[in-house]
């Protein structure tokens, strides 16, 4: 099978990614419209043999990070970003409401490591390798991830409760 | 029986099934003896589950015929041919109405003529609202930031609603629109003396050039609009004169491109 066709059958895989990373059903087929316009344009780089999922989504990983840096100064970019205080009160209307929402509170590194872990299965030392960054980051930022989406699903369900009480 | 020592990353790792059985039996023996910390690695799982339950049905929708085509030079073509169409298209429009081009900035004769649709649309909007004494937007000005981050959402790219209080008008709120593109967001301005105007700002399909400022009239509305990359903007009032409103708009603009 030749590469492009293997491109092709990845795209569903960059899409759920991708959905999972910015939330946004038309930003993230934005983002997976340009990860494989640079992949196609950088073909020529990717060495035959090795594997060429990591390296679509390490494509995709680089294009989405310069597309924050350049268009949103406000993302959460690195780990030690404002913690969970900021979790609005209740009824401020930005209530984390959903897993979606909970996800995009997270810092995009933890975000991208958890979603390569859990959705895309990857192996840690594939993670390390896609997001080039070291096994023992990867996991401090799977760990913190977790934790803190735990933390916000805790949170909203005291707030359900908290509602229904009264 | 000294019990063996477990690290965090090796809690994670068991939380994702991927410990052999020797050490995955050992870290269920330490949980085992710490219903807290097992609960939360239940919680981890389960996380993991609802995770795969939301996103894995994109693995089934149909991918869209861009993406398929974004591989391959032969996917240059339609996104050409499009905005060729459009240049034909607007260069007719233009030719017919015989619109004024304020020549502020360098214009690019490229996508002249994109945003008549969107004028229009803008002067419906203002036409609409800005006569509204009760709810005149659907989030206040006192909850700026809120309105700013929810219409940056749904529009899936950074907003900001621009400060006109040195040319003496302040912010009332904004609310989302529907638009042919998507979303859009507007927001409303309004001077001391009750005048109000208007921005419109949608997103573009294609990333475009700029735009120079054009100059637009529907019914009493008068309309500046302009396309600055992917962001279309339309400033609108019934109430100011063109002159005042072209002001306005140059703020506006400013404001966006510091």
């Amino acid at each position: 099978m030749n590469e492009t066709q293997r491109l092709v059958d990845l795209i569903p895989r960059l899409r759920r990614y991708a959905r999972a990373l910015v939330g946004d059903r038309a930003a993230a087929d934005d983002l997976v419209q340009d990860t494989l316009e640079r992949a196609w344009a950088k073909l020529h780089l990717y060495r035959r043999g090795t594997d060429l999922r990591a390296w679509l989504f390490t494509v995709m990983h680089n294009v989405h990070v310069n597309r924050v840096r350049a268009t949103r100064p406000t993302e959460i970019l690195e780990d030690e970003m404002p913690e969970l205080a900021q979790r609005p009160a209740q009824g401020d209307g930005l209530l984390v409401r959903d897993l979606d929402r909970a996800i995009a509170r997270l810092p995009l590194d933890q975000r991208a490591v958890l979603l390569l872990v859990t959705l895309e299965e990857m192996s840690y030392d594939e993670v390390a390798r896609a997001l080039s960054i070291p096994i023992g980051t990867v996991m401090s930022r799977l760990s913190r991830a977790r934790e803190k989406l735990r933390l916000m699903m805790l949170g909203q369900t005291a707030a359900a409760k908290l509602k229904v009480v009264k | 029986m000294t019990e063996a020592v477990i690290t965090e990353s090796e809690l994670q790792a068991y939380a994702d099934g991927r410990l052999d059985a020797e050490r995955g039996a050992a870290v269920e023996a330490w949980l085992a003896a710490r219903p807290e910390e097992a609960e939360r690695i239940t919680e981890y799982r389960r996380i993991t589950e609802e995770l795969r339950a939301a996103y894995d049905p994109v693995l089934d929708e149909p991918v869209p015929e861009r993406l398929a085509q974004a591989l391959g030079a032969r996917a240059r073509w339609p996104r050409y041919a499009a905005v060729a169409a459009w240049f034909a298209l607007g260069a007719a429009i233009g030719a017919l109405a015989g619109w004024q081009l304020h020549a502020t900035r360098p214009a690019a004769p490229l996508s002249a003529d994109i945003g008549l649709v969107m004028a229009r649309r803008a002067a419906i909007a203002h036409a609409t609202y800005s006569p509204e004494v009760r709810h005149p937007v659907e989030v206040g000005a006192d909850q700026e930031d809120h309105l700013v981050a929810w219409l940056s959402k749904r529009l899936g790219t950074p907003l900001r609603a621009p400060k006109l209080e040195t040319a003496g008008y302040s912010l009332v709120g904004g609310r989302l629109l529907p638009g042919e593109n998507g979303p859009v967001a507007h927001f409303m301005y309004q001077s001391n003396q009750g005048t109000r105007v208007t921005l419109y700002v949608r997103t573009e399909g294609v990333d475009n050039r700029e735009t120079a400022f054009r100059y637009a009239k529907e019914g009493n509305v008068r309309v500046f609009y302009w396309v600055d990359r992917k962001l279309g903007y339309a400033l609108s009032s019934a109430e100011t004169s063109k002159d005042e409103l072209f002001k306005l708009a140059n703020a506006v603009y400013q404001q966006l491109n510091p």
